[in-house]
């Protein structure tokens, strides 16, 4: 199948309204006898879900979650960016659609940056709505930070709990209309397959997660808001049930994977301590607003942080990128701690971070300020190190923690299976190489709530003589042996390697090689990797218990089945794309001072990678047109 | 270091559950809670037996999927953690620790130390939210809002709506978790054309669902990961009587 990415008509900033104009919309009437299933209720999947229902639709929502209000948006931190200039500081759409796409190093699709940028404005308008505690000036109107990647404050925020505030909201709207009976929710339900019937996306195969019950579910239209997969990392910023898993059975049924290398290692988590660890905290990039970074200049230093005066730091990012300082994009960020920490200059037991600190923004501002900026997250750093960061500098280190990569999906939000749509970090087209900080909770939302509503209906208007889909077809018949095949394969080995063990170890191939800094010999070894991982983790995988009930080990083997799928992927795609863009860092295209090197002329592309039966993938190129900015070196210098 | 847990075992709501025992070794300090629990489970995982079921999820405090008692106290020794927060540091070289689930009629046992807290979504879905349609919204920055009542009403929106002040509670009362709702939304400008119908709602929920009456012990602020404030409950009766007052009918 060709890509056909279906970008309207029209100049950049009228392709929405002009697609809007003229997109086929659906009769309310009609609107009753259609079925959407949506899979995640989170920013994206759960906006999408409250969006569709108060429109009218049979929305069936599904989560592994015990409530939707546990979906991992709700750990996001820091912000949202919106183009409101509140702060008549300059900013507009279209320097926001610039930012980000400078940000994302011209690697995203130019019409849908533009658009998020556009509804970015209502979106704000929206939470206020809903009742999100948004930051306030002491006039009573909204507040703003500013964030990494640009030069304006058009971050909104509700203390270092943004996700969570947004999150409540749509929440909140989707218990509404679970009220009204609109939206029916399935919680503690795992997608295991997705049904296509004649070319169509028409339902999925559920788990039961308390019953263990295998359960056939039919629609109209499928969505899939299923967030990212850095778990694959095993030690990341996500949830410990975050997977990929939906996306790639999705894939192996027919939907492209777009990108799927580009994973953001953000440089602000907490550091690794030890073997035994499960998950790398977060702290937000916002704290970079008024934390210096550093690392001492003598390479084996032993003095405690604060004995060690002016002279002897070294402030990498104020010295590397003067105009940005320690506000330069995440990738950037990341890539400058790594080659600190690798010339020897780590902090730490293991020399595995970097110092953050608020010395001098706490002798400028003073502490009540800093605390009511940052309060909570020097608490949550205090819980998890037992050091107050008031007193002396946090120790952080790069950390998995977003897929810019997803689904492949067009201008409508739909992948290359008719019918099934993407929202979110699910998909790809927005960020392009690197995303840019808070805009992951804009784009989830605005997925959700604003342009899928709007784009569905194009598809579905052709769904109004259907009739109910059935789920008793061959095609469901199929989709749920093969599951249950599945499942019962995995109870059967009863080896001696736990799931957790092979899934840390695949973690480390990742890390080591398809992570901040990529070559050709490291990629080629790490899919050899992979593979033999996987062998060894169908030969011996241990998973006690049985599939009649809530069975942790069995989902966490199930997931990582699929990662040791995708991993491999990713670094097929890695090795195809012999340049340097945003996140992805090919240590053989780089400038002589360490810079990324993009070739605009082989890779001026998104990569869509379709299945093919085996470990066999054909790449499609979607070419990506830049019709009102012209692609520059990115330099934050 | 090493410690003994004591941890409870049930199959599903309608067995009995019991305390079984198992002896740690080889623990560092700098563990979190749960990663002890993840090598418990891997060793048992390896023997073929069945794995110690418990929520978790973002591990780092705000999702408010884990729970878990620890040696009678929600979510573990230290006030205003989540279990998921708690390090082995909190404990002693031998301790024993009992580890148990959340504890509520209104939370029944899925299996082991998961519980199904249901009852929490159903007191939201009678009215913990603004009818405000997606693109109804007027502009932003159309009603300010004094920054201290921003803020006062972040406290309250804060709840992670983990249940631990039910698990707390000796009434099982979901008061806390109620009125910290029922509070965010009044304070707000935007909340307050529905406050008196939400309130009411609200609250006959909370009984339906079977949670407790609140007999201001207090408890449940205590161990509130998100130090809600006992004034919440203050609060969600002013608005209750504010609501009886104000009846339209």
């Amino acid at each position: 199948m060709a890509l056909n990415a279906k970008i309207p008509e029209g100049p950049l900033k009228d392709k929405w309204q002009n697609y809007l104009a003229k997109t086929h919309i659906v009769n309310p009437a009609n609107r009753k006898k259609l079925d959407i299933i949506v899979v995640g209720g989170g920013l994206s999947g759960g906006g999408a879900a409250a969006s569709l229902a108060e429109l009218g639709y049979n929305v069936k929502v599904f989560f592994f979650q015990d409530s939707a209000r546990r979906s991992h948006s709700v750990a996001a931190q820091g912000g949202v960016n919106a183009a409101k200039n509140y702060k008549n500081d300059g900013d507009n759409v279209y320097r926001m659609f610039y930012d980000t796409i400078k940000g994302g190093d011209f690697r995203s699709r130019e019409a849908n940056v533009y658009r998020m940028s556009e509804v970015s404005v209502d979106l704000i308008d929206h939470m206020v709505a809903q009742g999100v505690p948004f930051g306030r000036e002491y006039s009573g109107y909204l507040s703003n930070r500013s964030f990494g990647g640009v030069l304006v404050s058009r971050t909104f925020y509700a203390r270092g709990q943004t996700g969570q505030q947004l999150l409540m909201a749509t929440y909140q709207a989707m218990m509404k209309q679970v009220k009204v009976g609109t939206l029916k929710q399935y919680k503690r339900h795992e997608i295991l397959d997705i049904v296509i019937v004649n070319g169509k996306a028409r339902g999925i195969i559920a788990r039961d997660l308390d019953t263990g019950k295998i359960e056939r579910h039919a629609a109209h239209a499928v969505v899939f808001g299923t967030g990212g997969f850095g778990k694959i990392f095993y030690l990341s910023t996500l949830a410990m049930n975050s997977n990929g898993s939906a996306n790639w059975r999705a894939h192996k049924k027919g939907a492209y994977f777009a990108n799927p290398s580009w994973t953001q290692i953000h440089p602000t988590a907490l550091p690794q301590a030890g073997e035994h660890q499960s998950k790398l905290t977060l702290m937000s990039e916002s704290l970079r607003n008024d934390g210096r970074i550093w690392v001492p200049k003598k390479k084996d230093e032993t003095r405690a942080p604060g004995d060690i005066p002016d002279e002897d730091r070294d402030y990498y990012l104020e010295r590397r990128y003067p105009a940005f300082g320690n506000l330069v994009p995440r990738d950037v960020a990341s890539r400058a701690a790594k080659e600190r920490m690798d010339a020897g200059h780590g902090v730490g037991p293991l020399k595995n971070a970097v110092y953050l600190d608020f010395k001098t923004a706490i002798e400028k501002l003073g502490v009540d300020t800093i605390r009511e900026r940052y309060g909570n997250l020097f608490t949550m750093y205090e819980k998890i190190t037992a050091i107050n960061a008031y007193k002396e500098p946090m120790k952080i280190s790069p950390a998995a923690h977003f897929s810019m990569g997803g689904l492949w999906v067009d201008y409508e939000l739909q992948t290359s299976i008719p019918g099934l749509f993407a929202v979110g970090e699910a998909n790809f087209a927005d960020h392009g190489a690197n995303r840019l900080g808070a805009n992951s909770l804009l784009q989830a939302s605005v997925d959700g709530n604003f342009i899928l509503p709007n784009t569905i209906s194009n598809y579905l208007s052709n769904e109004i003589r259907a009739g109910k889909i059935s789920t008793d077809t061959p095609e469901f018949e199929e989709a749920e042996k093969a599951v249950k095949e599945q499942v019962e394969k995995l109870l059967a080995i009863k080896g001696t390697m736990p799931v957790d063990k092979i899934h840390r170890r695949l973690g480390k191939i990742m890390f080591k090689e398809v992570a901040m800094s990529r070559n050709e010999k490291g990629l080629k070894w790490a899919i050899e990797e992979i593979k033999k991982l996987r062998k060894e983790f169908w030969e011996n995988v241990a998973v006690s218990g049985d599939q009649n009930g809530p069975n942790s080990e069995l989902e966490k083997a199930g997931r990582l089945a699929d990662y040791l799928e995708i991993a491999e992927l990713m670094a097929v795609d890695a090795l195809n794309r012999k340049e340097s863009c945003g996140a992805h860092f090919r240590e053989d295209f780089q400038t002589e001072d360490g810079e990324a090197m993009r070739d605009d002329k082989n890779f001026m592309y998104s990569s869509a990678w379709e299945w093919e039966n085996g470990d066999n993938w054909k790449l499609h190129k979607e070419p990506l047109e830049f019709t009102e900015v012209k692609p520059t070196v990115r330099s934050y210098k | 270091m090493k410690l003994t847990l004591k941890i409870w075992r049930q199959e599903n709501a309608k067995t009995k559950g019991k305390m079984v025992t198992y002896e740690m070794s080889d623990l560092s300090q700098d563990m979190s809670f749960l990663e002890m629990l993840d090598v418990l489970n891997q060793s048992l995982a390896i023997k073929g037996e069945r794995v110690i079921e418990f929520d978790h999820d973002c591990r780092e405090g705000i999702c408010g999927q884990c729970s878990l008692v620890i040696n009678g106290q929600a979510h573990g020794p230290e006030s205003h953690y989540t279990t998921c927060q708690t390090h082995l540091r909190s404990f002693k070289d031998g301790d024993t620790l009992y580890i148990e689930p959340f504890r509520a009629n209104s939370f029944p046992v899925i299996r082991d130390l998961k519980v199904d807290r249901s009852s929490m979504d159903k007191i939201i879905q009678a009215g913990g939210y603004i009818s405000s349609f997606t693109g109804m919204a007027p502009e932003a920055n159309a009603i300010p809002i004094h920054h201290d009542i921003a803020e006062s009403a972040f406290d309250s929106a804060a709840c992670i709506g983990c249940g631990a002040c039910v698990a707390t509670c000796k009434n099982s009362s979901a008061a806390l978790f109620v009125s910290a709702k029922i509070s965010h939304l009044a304070k707000l400008p935007q909340g307050k054309v529905e406050r008196e119908e939400r309130v009411q709602w609200m609250i006959n929920a909370h009984d339906e669902e079977g949670f407790g009456s609140c007999t201001n012990t207090g408890a449940c602020a205590m161990v509130c990961p998100q130090e809600v404030q006992l004034i919440d409950i203050t609060r969600m009766n002013f608005e209750y009587n504010r609501a009886l007052c104000h009846s339209k009918e």
